[in-house]
């Protein structure tokens, strides 16, 4: 559909890196200004706003994902590093996370048993297929654990990268008013609950709303990831009959 | 230079966490077991100094930023859901509501319980 647009100009510029890396940078300027108008209101996610925005932007100029991906994979490439650096406010908390030790164990236990197991129960009640459970299955985790976990229970990991997204951006967008309702006003309980339920983007939010929120958050990713690849396979296995 | 002594200290424990996963080959991504290497690096160390700390700053304070090109990644998938898309939905938001209600009570729970108790044993 790049023909659409005529010119030898666009067609050089819409294939070099510096597309999708500009455009990215770009929504995601526009969308943090409209958080910032928006007192931070959990709709107005910056991943929600310019994931629309460039969804809107590509479709319009029929650049397919493959040819922006080539620029914005220099941001994504940055997740690496950005998780390597959660070991600095973690770090930071250490006091805390001493006396904290054993409630947090538990919680992170407690977390992944009941995040795991409602999802496989529902969508086996609602009738999801073999393969769809297994897809589903470590949705809660980080990208690249969750794809590792998918491969072997027999999910489909590229497809289960979407699960793991949209759980992220669900968790991050509902935390707060979860939060609210149950009056769970303790930052680190917020931000280790979010932390389990919508890993790294969930991080992404609580490190937003507060530091020791995204420190814990931050934790409670480390862990799950830890946890659902160690526990996870045998859950499938009772849970999920071929 | 900082920033730049920041970034590649980080870029360093990736590459650490990387080799680790591959000699070790445990289910971890090498980022996740490099924040691991690095977290016990600050404790033997006992302090982050400057230069790490404002790179982990820049890079968690625009953390959403990094998630973008994956999330566009989605217009990309999302077709394959297909007939199935009521369970997914049904199950991918009732269990991510029900985690974070029941880890945050629990959590919150927890610790004021041993606080209270620690306060009591004053």
């Amino acid at each position: 559909m790049t023909d659409a647009l005529p010119g030898e100009l666009w067609l050089a510029l819409s294939d070099t890196p510096l597309f999708g890396l500009t455009a990215t940078l770009l929504a995601y300027t526009l969308a943090h200004r409209l958080a910032l108008a928006g007192r931070g209101h959990p709709l107005l996610n910056p991943v929600v706003t310019a994931v629309a925005l460039l969804m809107g932007l590509l479709w319009l100029t029929g650049i397919d994902y493959a040819s922006y991906f080539e620029g914005a994979r220099f941001i994504h490439f940055l997740l690496g590093p950005a998780t390597v650096a959660m070991a600095v406010p973690l770090y930071q908390q250490l006091p805390r996370l001493r006396r904290m030790l054993g409630p947090l164990l538990l919680t992170l236990l407690a977390g992944v048993l009941v995040n795991v197991l409602s999802a496989l129960l529902l969508a086996r009640w609602l009738g999801g297929s073999e393969v769809m459970l297994r897809t589903l299955s470590p949705k809660s985790v980080t990208t690249p654990v969750a794809m590792g976990i998918a491969a072997e229970v027999g999910g489909i990991p590229s497809l289960t990268a979407v699960f793991v997204v949209v759980t992220g951006i669900f968790g991050a967008v509902v935390g707060q008013w979860v939060f609210r309702v149950l009056q769970v006003t303790d930052n680190a309980a917020r931000g280790f609950a979010m932390g389990l339920a919508a890993h790294g983007i969930g991080t992404a939010r609580a490190f937003q709303l507060n530091a020791v929120m995204g420190a814990f958050s931050g934790l409670a990713l480390a862990l799950a990831a830890l946890l659902t690849a160690a526990l996870l396979p045998a859950i499938v296995d009772v849970l999920v009959s071929p | 230079m900082a920033f730049i002594n920041g970034i590649t200290l980080l870029l360093i424990f990736q590459l650490l966490g990387e080799i680790a996963v591959r000699l070790s080959q445990l289910p971890v991504p090498g980022p996740v077991a490099g924040m691991l290497l690095l977290f016990i690096a600050l404790l033997l160390r006992g302090r982050s100094g400057d230069s790490l700390e404002r790179a982990a700053n820049g890079l968690l304070g625009h953390l959403s930023l990094l998630f973008i090109p994956a999330g566009v990644g989605l217009m990309v998938h999302l077709h394959r859901v297909g007939e199935e898309w009521l369970p997914v939905t049904v199950a991918i938001a009732a269990s991510t509501v029900l985690t974070l209600a029941l880890s945050g009570l629990l959590l919150q729970w927890l610790l004021r319980r041993r606080d209270q108790r620690t306060a009591g044993d004053d």
